[in-house]
């Protein structure tokens, strides 16, 4: 699977890999922050960028991945970031859950899918038994 | 990165936690641990405190709705104090500022429990 391509030109991509376990994910969600700083996304929009990769290598985590990896790509362009999680599991269908649902059912995997559709402008996600999972997040800086 | 826990009795029979940190996947089976040790010990009258919480995510909020549901089982409840306004949206956008009560001060959040 190839990462989605930039709206804009790319400033730079920065790639990180880390053992899919739940201390590390602390480390994902400081590295994509400091990236994503160098772009001029509000301290809002950073911190859900930051809860958007945490939600992600967390659902990573929780639905297993067979070689224990999860990989993350963050692309800056002009217009903002694209930030691209893939791990070798088969993570759950991200269906779009409402918000009544939320109280109702109180499900972590369900909040944690409906905090990143409702914190980045665009999210895509494939699965494949073979190539596992990716997930494509777009962040669009405020003009 | 980690989270510091208090538990600390307050007025009638209802009990304070103090949370400091970061709520996240490693650090939220701590704070489940503390509310479920409270609810074991039928105490179902809980003030939770973010104040000095910087983050949470839906491990975090999985931990404080799990709370809520068993100490409405008993006729208890859960409120919450927050202050700050990134978490405060956490709970706006995933509609939890119906099921919960969420104050600025914790003497109001108590308040509300009688």
């Amino acid at each position: 699977m190839n990462p989605a391509p930039a709206a804009t030109k790319s400033q730079g991509i920065v790639r990180l890999e880390i053992p899919a376990r739940a201390e590390w994910v602390a480390v994902a969600r400081l590295a994509v922050a400091a990236v994503a700083s160098r772009q001029r996304f509000s301290v809002d929009d950073i911190e859900d960028i930051k809860l958007a990769i945490a939600e992600s290598c967390t659902n990573a985590i929780q639905h297993g991945t067979p070689d224990g990896t999860i990989e993350i790509q963050c692309e800056v362009s002009s217009e903002g970031i694209v930030l691209t999680v893939r791990d070798r599991g088969q993570g759950p269908p991200l269906e779009a859950v409402s918000e009544e649902r939320i109280g109702e059912l109180g499900r972590t995997e369900e909040l944690g899918v409906f905090l990143i559709r409702a914190l980045m402008d665009s999210v895509e996600y494939t699965s494949d038994p073979r190539e596992g999972t990716q997930l494509v997040m777009i962040k669009r800086v405020s003009s | 990165m980690d989270i510091k826990v208090n538990v600390r009795e307050s007025e009638g029979d209802a009990y304070v936690v103090d949370l400091t940190g970061e709520i996240d996947v490693y650090t939220s089976p701590k704070v489940k641990d503390a509310i479920t040790e409270l609810i074991d010990k039928e105490h179902y009258n809980l003030v939770i405190n973010l104040e000095k919480v910087r983050y949470i995510d839906s491990t975090g909020l999985g931990v404080l709705i799990g709370g809520l549901k068993r100490v409405r089982e008993h006729g208890g409840s859960v409120n919450l104090v927050c202050t700050n306004p990134q978490i405060k949206k956490i709970f706006d956008i995933t509609g939890l500022v119906k099921i919960f009560g969420i104050f600025d001060d914790e003497q109001s959040a108590m308040k509300a429990l009688a």
